[in-house]
């Protein structure tokens, strides 16, 4: 079973944090802390697996995490799961939060915390592995995306001006970007006030 | 006074604009004050938004229960984008603990039944979250209905939300336990793997499911066969790409960079990372896009194959049937991707758990091996550990790859070293004892400082199961400690000085080495513990020289004394370790030829010690010097051969207590001089638990009373059972125990037997005592005593008597016996005196 996952960016902020198994707010806070400094000592290259902290249940408990840029993306589970297949299921999810974002960032997960939320109850439910399969995740979430637009949510439109935007500069900038562009001014993403 | 509500983009960029700690705290608190007066008013416009900006900041760690009312009313608002702000918060605030998590089961309950698909998944995904033993109860037969439900999305999410509520009330496996069968018809994998999911779960929950779901083991391996032929094909067209490994990145693209200001002003950077828009996926990071396409049918089949392995567990017809497909899954599935080794893995685990052919287990074991050599470090990692579970059951085949784990002990990455060091040390056997701890001596060290430990009382286990020789056994002791002394256990110490102690011949060479070493450094402990005490034991031995096997050692008396006292005054000497060497420079005091005034110097000196139990001790020994000198020679002996130590022993001893007692009585004053010795002993490791015997009044029993120690009071003696009524074959007894740790407390089982042809009914046992005495009376184990000596029934009355009155006893018995009530009301008088004195 998965106990609990933690996304949190290179200082230890968290950007999603979910337990499946209850634990008081401030042990969670705590959780979250010593896990990063767990995985914060771990270079890029060794392997992805470390026994769970002290907190999060000892050492029936493994932690398995992936880095990608700013974030670390960790799940807690126990012995029932295998290793192997959570590796995977996190690049599923974070392949995921890519299509659903469009090149997803640190931003997004930070202004759109409950969109993410809403993307990893569809694949993991409960503790348990729900759903493998990106496109059906995808499907889904779109689908209720169509529902929630459909009611006329106004929380439903920072979220369609932040991929407008994106989809407007993604042609003008370059796959093969030099160091000298770096400091491409983007316009004022105004459609958030 | 309107304040205009804050959106949650708005909030986040004034929290991330925070240049402290405390500010943000500010900017947080006067936020949810806010949110608290919105929730007040009861302001239905702004719910949703309000909610979305509390569980932010409930992520970041600050206090939002307040929050969790709110969320039921926004479940129960018709509006789906409500509805699935009001689920997250539900999920992520509320606790089973509290009340305030039932007040959802109703809407739960009718989104169940009338919501459509999606609403419906939201609230099977909250009940598998938050659902109590309660809450499951209660909606058990709405989940069992969309069990059976047309859409896929709704049915997957009902099957894993009965695998919680099994978990929560295993009861309820009844419901769940009957549509398992139509749910492994299904193709959809998504069901599909819930279903196993589910199938694990009743199995691993009751033997009678097991036995079950036994006779589909046709059915689930060729569903697995099907899944695993598929999956190839569905795995080539996916990576019409060919490989992504075989894929030139085109150069480095790293930054896309974009400015960030659309996005928050200035921050200070430590605070808020992404200064640009770093794509999480991008061929530069460890884990570009696509670089392992997971294949949706993974997870399936790693489901299954765990299924088979608890299906299959000791039951030859099950493992039969599945032995054919696990060896075309071992020997055809493709191992260039993660997926496909995941897969390989848990049917390498599946092979080795159930009673598979022996050619197949060799294939397993082998297979694991060549995980082993992998270049990816994961994989590596999941071969420890799979070889681990293994390596009892299967230790010769786990052998074959010993060098191979022993290279991985110089993995940079702890958790690999860890796992090989754990492994190593399992493999180590009488056979290999020798060269397995050179190289776990060597890895001793170099290794990381939180493996330290670890490997240096896994080598001093494998040591003592497996040493060779005596010498051996010693020496290997002695290179542990030297090398991660402070890294050791207590008893390493202890077990060394038994060790030394009993091996007569090795007594000379010990102490030489012991010496040499001890010269070397004074700085770990429980090196200069055994050091001090072989000095002192056997301190004759290392001054005579006598030992041929090292090169001769020259040692001055003068200079055994003078590192003696450096340990003493080492500021990095425990209490126990001065303890050590105060006592061997008091054995020396017998064992050296020279004169004794400079020990009698350094023991005085001991006796202002601040220490309490040095002090006591030099004061002892001072007293030794002065008044009993005669007797110091005896009692200064080397110290007879210890039992083995040990929680065993330790039980055994418990019970020949009394036995021992007795014994020791008569024999006053030979045992006295052995009883100094053990009082002197450091190591009182057995001698706790023997008894005293009785003083004798010889010049010796001053002393005897001056290094007395607290001891345990000597075992109480049973109190004998009383039988305090008989009539027409209904017998009554009452048996007497007194738990050490309250001697106030009496506990009397009154057992109530019939030998009479007739059944004794409606019994009852009623007492009385004394009122400075309390009583409480236990419930009896039933109220019918069965003719012809059926099952007696026994009451226990625990009764309470601080002051040791005399206890006195009063019974009513009422009972129908032969058609006739009888009621007798009689004193105990033959109670033992024991029972209160």
């Amino acid at each position: 079973m998965i106990q609990a996952i933690m996304v949190f960016n290179n200082h230890g902020k968290p950007r999603l944090v979910r337990f499946y198994q209850r634990f008081p707010e401030e042990i969670q806070q705590q959780i979250v802390r010593e896990t990063f400094h767990l995985v914060l000592k771990r270079d890029d290259n060794i392997c992805n697996f470390l026994e769970g902290g002290s907190l999060i249940g000892g050492s029936d408990y493994k932690l398995i995490y992936r880095h990608y840029a700013t974030l670390y993306f960790v799940f807690c589970v126990d012995s029932s799961e295998s290793e192997l297949g959570i590796l995977d299921l996190i690049q599923v999810f974070v392949e995921t939060l890519d299509k659903c974002f469009e090149n997803v960032c640190e931003l997004d997960l930070i202004f759109h915390m409950d969109k993410v939320h809403y993307i990893l109850q569809e694949v993991v439910m409960g503790g348990m592995v729900l759903e493998t399969n990106m496109n059906e995740i995808v499907a889904q979430i779109e689908a209720q995306n169509r529902l929630e637009k459909s009611e006329g949510g106004l929380s439903a439109a920072p979220a369609r001006a932040v991929s407008a935007v994106k989809n407007i500069n993604l042609p003008e900038i370059p796959r093969n970007i030099n160091i000298g562009d770096l400091n491409i001014k983007v316009p004022n993403l105004s459609p958030f006030v | 006074m309107v304040v205009p509500s804050l959106k949650l983009q708005d909030l986040i960029e004034e929290i991330r604009g925070a240049k402290t700690q405390a500010q943000e705290r500010e900017v947080i608190q006067k936020e949810c004050a806010h949110i608290r007066a919105s929730f007040r008013d009861g302001d239905p416009l702004h719910r949703h938004r309000q909610l979305a900006k509390l569980l932010y900041v409930h992520m970041l760690g600050y206090p939002a229960h307040f929050g969790q009312m709110e969320c039921l009313k926004l479940i129960a608002s018709p509006r789906f984008s409500d509805k699935r702000m009001g689920y997250l918060g539900a999920m992520l605030l509320l606790d089973e603990r509290q009340d305030a998590h039932l007040l959802i089961t109703n809407s739960i309950k009718n989104d169940l039944s009338q919501g459509s698909q999606p609403v419906q998944g939201l609230a099977l995904c909250t009940l598998s979250t938050v659902g109590s033993a309660e809450m499951c109860r209660d909606l058990a037969t709405e989940v069992e209905k969309l069990l059976l439900q047309p859409s896929p999305y709704v049915r997957k999410k009902a099957v894993l939300t009965a695998v919680h509520m099994i978990r929560k009330v295993p009861e309820l496996s009844n419901i769940f336990l009957p549509p398992c069968a139509q749910l492994l018809q299904e193709r959809h994998h998504g069901i599909l793997l819930g279903t196993i999911t589910l199938i694990t779960e009743l199995c691993e929950g009751s033997p009678a499911a097991l036995r079950h779901f036994r006779k589909v083991v046709p059915q689930l391996v060729e569903i697995l066969r099907t899944l695993v032929t598929s999956g190839y094909s569905a795995e080539h067209s996916i990576s019409g790409v060919s490989d992504p490994f075989l894929q030139d990145p085109q150069g480095p693209v790293e930054l896309k960079g974009r400015g960030k200001e659309a996005l928050g002003s200035q921050p200070d950077p430590s605070r808020c990372s992404p200064q640009r828009w770093i794509f999480l996926l991008s061929p530069m990071t460890p884990y570009p896009m696509s670089s392992s396409i997971f294949q949706p049918l993974t997870q399936p089949q790693v489901q299954i194959l765990r299924l088979l392995r608890i299906l299959g567990r000791n039951h030859e017809d099950s493992s039969e049937t599945m032995n054919d497909l696990l060896a075309q899954v071992a020997t055809n599935t493709e191992t260039s991707r993660n997926a496909g080794n995941a897969v390989l893995l848990e049917t390498v685990l599946t092979i080795m758990d159930i009673r598979s052919a022996a050619g197949l287990r060799v294939l397993a074991v082998n297979i694991l091996g060549r995980f082993l050599l992998n270049s990816d470090k994961n994989i590596r990692y999941v071969a420890l550990t799979s070889l681990l579970r293994l390596v009892q059951s299967d230790h010769s085949a786990v052998q074959r790859h010993r060098s191979t784990v022993v290279e991985c002990l110089q993995e940079p990455d702890t958790s690999l070293s860890r796992r090989a060091l754990e492994l190593s040390l399992a493999l180590v056997n009488s056979s290999n004892v020798r060269s397995m701890t050179r190289e776990l001596q060597g890895f001793l060290e170099s290794c990381p400082p939180d493996l330290r430990a670890d490997c240096a009382s896994g080598i001093l286990l494998a040591a003592e199961r497996f040493a060779p020789t005596k010498r051996w056994h010693i020496d290997t002791i002695l290179h542990v400690l030297t090398t991660a002394g402070t890294h050791v256990r207590d008893d390493a110490v202890a077990n060394l000085t038994q060790l030394i102690g009993g091996a007569q011949e090795l007594h000379a060479y010990s102490v030489c080495r012991l010496y040499s070493a001890l010269a070397e450094d004074i700085s770990q402990q429980p090196l200069v513990q055994v050091a001090a005490w072989c000095i002192g034991e056997y301190g004759d031995l290392l001054l005579e020289g006598s030992c041929e096997e090292t090169e001769p050692l020259q040692v001055e008396e003068e200079e055994v004394l003078v590192l003696l006292e450096k340990v003493l005054q080492s500021h990095m000497s425990l209490p126990a370790t001065r303890g050590y060497a105060l006592t061997a420079l008091m054995k020396l005091s017998t064992r050296l030829r020279g004169d004794n005034n400079r020990i009698r110097q350094v023991v005085s000196i001991y006796g202002s010690c601040l220490d309490v139990e040095l002090q006591q001790r030099a004061v002892e020994y001072n007293t030794l010097f002065r008044k009993y000198d005669h007797m110091r020679a005896a009692i200064l002996e080397k110290m007879p051969l210890m039992e083995r130590g040990g929680p065993q022993v330790d039980e055994e001893a418990e019970e020949s207590k009394e036995a021992r007692l007795s014994e020791a009585a008569p024999v006053p004053t030979e045992p006295q001089a052995s009883k100094l010795l053990d009082l002197l002993d450091l190591l009182d490791g057995t001698s706790g638990d023997s008894q005293h015997p009785p003083l004798d009044p010889s010049p010796g029993g001053t002393l005897v009373h001056l290094l007395d120690l607290p001891c345990a009071p000597p075992a109480l003696a049973p109190i004998p059972n009383v039988k305090v009524f008989e009539r027409e074959g209904l017998q009554l007894n009452l048996s007497f125990a007194r738990p050490s740790e309250i001697p106030a407390l009496l506990l009397i089982t009154a057992t109530a037997t019939n030998s009479s042809g007739s059944d004794v009914t409606h019994f009852v046992c009623q007492a009385a005592v004394p009122k400075s005495i309390q009583l409480q009376l236990q419930a009896p184990s039933g109220d019918t005593v069965p003719a012809q000596g059926g099952l007696p029934i026994t009451q226990l009355l625990r009764i309470l008597n601080p002051n040791k009155a005399p206890l006195r006893l009063k019974l009513r018995l009422t009972y129908n016996h032969f058609g006739q009530s009888v009621q007798e009301i009689f004193e105990v008088n033959n109670l033992p005196l024991e029972t209160w004195q």
